[in-house]
């Protein structure tokens, strides 16, 4: 097999927990995407998977190489930065989205349906555009 | 200790797959827009998450850099198509 398996049992330990744990989180999320009824419930499970599933995930990832190159690895880093600076950006983007269409049709279940100024459009109405 | 860590590769490629799946099932069913987009995004992480996993499982360094092109991807696509649903167009 691969030099995955030459790990000392204490730091494999600590790889077995985190894939566990990481894998875990992201199906939990998944499930609550798959199982929630409305949208606004169902935007909050997959952060589930952003947070500590790609954080435990890629620190066993981690680990495992840290120790296999015998060198510090820190290009899990750039990965987990990423996901993480970047899913609150894109998942607010979408609730406006979400918020603006639901409104736009007059939905009652949604505060502010039917008022002419959506405070959706506000932040980017009052910028470059 | 190998066979634990065997297990827990095996189960982790499984629910991340799993999870692919069930993100794969909410495009497809909807109900609207904006729930296909956030099946989109959860299936880029899951996906992102399996080729690290299975990364690890075959001692490989390609399938990172995937890993790292999809993350990227995966943001600019979710954005792009949250834009087009909030105001009609990607580019103003």
């Amino acid at each position: 097999m691969s030099a995955l398996y030459s790990l000392p049992p204490w730091l494999m330990a600590l790889v077995v927990l985190f894939l566990v744990l990481g894998s875990t989180l992201t199906l939990l999320g998944a499930f609550g995407l798959f199982h929630l009824k409305s949208f606004y419930d169902r935007i909050h499970a997959p952060t589930l998977g952003t947070s500590w599933g790609t954080a435990a995930i890629l620190l066993a990832s981690l680990i495992t190489w840290s120790w296999v190159q015998d060198r510090v690895f820190v290009h899990e880093l750039v990965i987990g930065i990423c996901v993480m600076v970047t899913t609150p950006v894109t998942l607010m983007f979408l609730g406006r989205a979400a918020l603006h269409r639901d409104r736009a049709e007059g939905l009652r279940t949604v505060p502010g349906a039917g008022s002419n100024n959506d405070p959706a459009q506000e932040p980017s109405e009052s910028g470059a555009d | 200790m190998t066979t634990v860590l065997w297990l827990a590769l095996t189960w982790a490629q499984i629910a991340l797959g799993l999870a692919a799946s069930l993100s794969a099932w909410r495009i497809v069913v909807g109900p609207r827009a904006q729930d296909r987009v956030l099946g989109l995004d959860a299936l880029y992480i899951a996906t992102m998450l399996l080729f690290i996993v299975t990364g690890m499982r075959l001692g490989t360094p390609f399938l990172f850099e995937a890993a790292l092109v999809i993350a990227i991807g995966g943001f600019v696509g979710t954005v792009s198509l949250a834009k087009f649903l909030l105001r009609g167009e990607v580019i103003e």
